[in-house]
């Protein structure tokens, strides 16, 4: 064994070697993190890419819209009162409902309602579910016991009523809405989190981070919550389209927004009722909820592919 | 002596999203009945995936080119019914992990005779008591009830014994044992390859010993080869490879790799990190690791060369016999 | 043995295990580490070695209390480390480190290799300014080989060599007295391990560490380590200088376990004795009584079975728990 290539070099100096460095150089300095590759993975899926834009696209549309259509949602053509087919004469491009008022205007209003509900109650139900999650999961023992307990009860309670009751105690308030709402969807967010934060627990790099001195908060921070987003990230956006779902069915019932405003779920209830007169006014807020509702899905399925790939 | 199991020119890659990649580069090898082949490499340098190619196991997005013949049967080209009976019938695998590549829900009785009451059609009664048999000649204790256990009631050592007598059933010309002994503890592993041992000496079957451990090829194999980022870097008799090792990464692997019998003052290693398939080095893979390395290798692949005694290279560093 | 350094006395971590009952669950302890006294000297590495379900990882966490103790003490500059409260502990760890096993899975696949290697400053050198941390986390990745360059790199692109090297940069940033290395190697590939364990012994010689060297392996035991201590249910079976342990194996566990490890040299190996030990570990919610052991060993006597042997001299530097290793 005279022959062996001794290499009496110590492994702590050895990228000094050249050769050794030469493996690197295809190294580039900035690292590609995992959101990047999620976002690169998302691209390539077209389904998931076409919804997001066309999200955006109707999102913009029902925000700055409403600036470029010459009626307001809740101006009365005293000229029409009643429901007539779209005319470019009078502005109205998408005709007017039964007591005159401008579709178009009502339906880019209605949208600016149900993406509000949505992307606010989800927030809402974010916040709670993610902190009660975490903490739960993390803590563990009597804290966790209670607060899942808690949950339990909380789901036992029916939602429709829970929601019913506060609309009639604390009056119909749009922003009361958004929080009843938030505080419904965030059981099941409090939920998962507290899944994942568990087997988050037990690996390797939380005990590296105990072992480095991080306290509880900080583990909780600067560990498990960028590691949970991954998970939560998709089921957000699962959940915006159920929260807009829950706000039309609100709507339908007469509990959600107070007229003269409108969301697509209310305008969705007018139209029923004329149907068989002017289906226009229900086909149309019909079509942007079940749309959205469609590419939400999409890109809810895009994200969870995109971000873990294993399980595709 | 004949060869059972020939591999000529195996090519395997498979696609990624970020492209192709090479797992397995044009390697040749043959087994011959009777005889213990140690194929040691470490991870990503394509020792399973050869095999895995010969058994048909690749993934979905594997494809291998080439040639694998058992005794004549090109295993490649076989459809998927004629390897089905050729698996566990004249070839067998033992994985690295027993739990896994058992059934979990299926008594041990059942998953050893079913073997038998697939491929020799033999009835229910004979196949158990054929099984039962079986886990006496790899020393199970208390073979009988064990006939009616679930794998996950059964200790490491115990499943890896019943993943040998598996492989036994159909006395197969060919076993391909994948890092068999990696996932047990000491005590346990010399149990398991005393086992072999004596499988080996008792069974005229051809054995493929897949491993990363240099001292398990030592005490199983006759000949061994060496692999390195896909591609046989070296072969030869066990004797040969150990006392008189030709290539630089074979020189390396045995000199790092401390032993209980030597006291060693500083571990010598090789330098660098294992190469990336997907961005292989030009010319000799190993050459930004190699501590004899001169222009030539950085632009031109060795081609193997036979020296005295089958003992093959892919070095363009003349050899000096130790 | 005031000015002791790190002093592990009687050492006990039971976990309860629910082994029946319907609303109220009957829980039966399982004795992890059981009675584990040991000390270890400043620069000097202790190696704990046994098979897996052994312990040794469990007494590697209670050492830290990262798992807390059943009972017993750890005693750490002459502070007990269990009687701390968390504060306190927190402050105490600033010395103690550890380097995992697996090179992955032990960092957090979100943050860059800097920020990685940058936390422990983020808990103990808080006033520092975001230039100076940088330097410093430069400053170890280019003393545990690691290029500067890639601070800003996730794990996953790295190899699992090094991977390990960002985790022992991490343990060595606050320049710890004692780092616990939890089988951190056994994970890398050969030509690999060897970097690593040289890496690590580099270290200790110019830090003047002290290690903790978990692991299954014998011979890297036998390489890096002063001291082995052999583990075996939780058990101490033998703690001897490594020159005796090797030479003179007196405990027929740690017999057997020397004589498993296969050797590679081809005469060497097909030549050499092997004790080979019947059966399995017995499962540690129901060990053995007296001789943890003695259902396995080959000089197993009734006196075994009814007395549990403790740990005696047995030559210079070497101690015993056997009743029969005189034979």
């Amino acid at each position: 064994m005279s022959d062996v290539p001794i290499n009496k070099r110590r492994s702590g100096s050895n990228l000094s070697v050249p050769n050794a460095d030469a493996l690197d150089k295809a190294a580039d300095v900035e690292g590609r993190s995992l959101w990047q590759d999620a976002f690169r993975r998302l691209k390539a899926n077209r389904a998931a890419m076409i919804s997001a834009i066309f999200l955006i696209v109707l999102a913009f549309i029902c925000f700055v819209g409403t600036a470029f259509v010459p009626w307001s949602y809740e101006e009365i053509d005293w000229d029409i009162l009643e429901a007539t087919p779209p005319n470019f004469a009078t502005g109205h491009y998408l005709g007017t409902d039964s007591l005159g008022r401008d579709l178009l205007a009502r339906i880019l209003q209605g949208g600016q309602v149900s993406f509000l509900v949505g992307i606010l109650a989800t927030s809402v139900a974010l916040v709670i579910g993610v902190s009660v999650g975490a903490t739960a999961g993390f803590v563990g023992g009597r804290v966790d016991q209670f607060l899942m307990r808690f949950v339990d009860v909380m789901y036992a309670v029916p939602l429709m009523f829970f929601i019913i009751i506060l609309m009639v105690v604390f009056g119909r308030n749009f922003y009361l809405m958004f929080l009843a709402i938030g505080f419904v969807e965030w059981l099941t967010m409090s939920r998962i989190v507290r899944g994942q934060t568990l087997t988050l627990k037990n690996k390797e790099f939380i005990e590296a981070a105990r072992a480095s001195g991080g306290s509880t908060t900080s583990i909780i921070l600067r560990h498990i919550v960028p590691n949970v987003f991954g998970v939560v990230i998709v089921y957000v956006t699962l959940t915006i389209p159920q929260v807009i779902l829950l706000e039309s069915f609100l709507s339908f019932l007469g509990l959600g927004v107070q007229p003269p405003m409108t969301s697509w779920g209310a305008l969705i209830a007018e139209g029923a009722q004329e149907m068989e007169i002017t289906p226009r006014t229900l086909i149309l807020p019909a079509v942007c909820l079940s749309t959205t509702l469609f590419c939400f899905n999409f890109l809810g399925d895009g994200l969870r592919d995109a971000l873990d790939p294993k399980d595709r | 002596m004949t060869s059972v199991l020939e591999i000529d020119g195996l090519t395997v890659s498979f696609s990624t999203p970020d492209g192709d990649v090479s797992a397995v580069s044009d390697i040749s090898l043959s087994v011959d009945a009777g005889e213990c082949l140690g194929l040691v490499g470490e991870s990503g340098s394509g020792k399973s995936q050869t095999f895995m190619a010969a058994l048909g196991l690749l993934a979905d997005n594997g494809t291998a080119t080439g040639e694998i013949r058992l005794d004549g049967i090109d295993l490649l080209s076989a459809s998927e019914k004629k390897l089905n009976t050729l698996r566990g019938e004249r070839i067998a695998m033992i994985f690295q992990d027993p739990m896994t590549s058992l059934t979990p829900h299926m008594k041990i009785g059942r998953q050893l005779s079913e073997v038998l009451i697939e491929h020799q059609n033999v009835d229910t009664k004979t196949g158990w008591a054929r099984a039962l048999d079986m886990l006496n000649r790899v020393h199970i204790p208390a073979a009988e009830r064990r006939l009616d256990m679930y794998p996950h009631e059964l200790s490491g050592g115990l499943r890896q014994r019943v993943m040998i007598a598996m492989a036994l059933m159909c006395e197969p010309e060919v076993i391909v044992a994948d890092e068999p002994t990696t996932a047990l503890d000491v005590t346990v592993q010399a149990q398991i390859l005393d086992l072999l041992t004596e499988v080996k000496d008792n069974l005229d079957a051809a054995i493929v010993l897949i491993t990363h451990d240099l001292g398990v090829v030592a005490g199983l194999a006759d000949r061994v080869a060496v692999m390195y980022a896909g591609r046989i870097v070296e072969q030869g008799t066990v004797g040969d490879i150990f006392a008189s090792p030709a290539h630089p990464y074979t020189q390396g692997l045995l000199a790092c790799t401390p032993r209980l019998d030597v006291e060693t003052e500083e571990l010598i290693t090789i330098l660098g990190q294992p190469p990336n398939l997907q961005n292989l080095p030009s010319g000799c893979s190993f050459h930004p690791r190699c501590t004899y390395v001169v222009e030539q290798c950085k632009s031109e692949r060795p081609a193997l060369e036979v020296m005295n005694n089958g003992h093959i290279k892919a070095c363009f560093r003349p050899h000096v016999e130790a | 043995m005031s000015d002791a350094f790190l002093q592990v006395r009687d050492l006990k971590v039971h976990f309860p295990i629910r082994t029946g009952g319907i609303l109220i669950g009957r829980y039966t302890p399982l004795k992890a580490v059981d009675g584990v006294s040991f000390d270890l000297n400043p620069g000097e590495t202790l190696g704990v070695v046994g098979e897996s379900g052994c312990g040794k990882s469990t007494l590697g966490r209670a050492v830290l209390q990262l798992i807390g103790a059943t009972d017993g003490a750890v005693s750490w500059l002459g502070t007990d480390l269990t009687s701390l409260n968390k504060k306190e502990l927190i402050a105490a760890r600033e010395n103690l480190q550890i380097v995992f096993q697996d090179p992955l899975a032990s960092l957090d696949p979100r943050m860059t290799a800097g920020d990685i290697i940058a936390e422990p400053l983020l808990n103990y050198r808080s006033t520092m300014s975001k230039a100076e941390r940088r330097m410093m986390v430069e400053g170890i990745m280019e003393r545990v080989g690691l290029l500067p360059r890639m601070i800003n790199r996730y794990p996953h692109e790295f190899s699992g060599g090094q991977c390990q090297r960002i985790g022992i940069a991490r343990a060595m940033i606050l320049r710890p007295k004692l780092v616990i290395c939890d089988e951190p190697v056994s994970a890398l590939d050969v030509s690999i391990q060897a970097q690593v364990v040289n890496l690590l012994m580099d270290l200790q010689r110019d830090f003047g560490l002290a290690l903790l060297f978990i692991s299954h392996d014998l011979a890297i035991v036998r390489h890096i380590s002063h001291r082995v201590l052999v583990l075996y249910l939780g058990r101490v079976m033998e703690l001897a200088d490594k020159a005796a342990l090797y030479a003179t194996p007196r405990h027929p566990y740690t017999q057997a376990l020397l004589s498993a490890v296969p050797i590679p040299d081809p005469t060497q190996e097909r030549n050499k004795d092997r004790i080979l030990l019947t059966g399995d570990l017995p499962s540690p919610l129901n060990p053995p009584t007296g001789c943890v052991f003695r259902t396995r060993c080959g000089k197993a006597t009734d006196l075994c079975a009814s007395q549990t042997p403790k740990l005696e001299r047995a030559g210079d530097g070497q101690e015993v728990a056997c009743h029969h290793w005189k034979d």
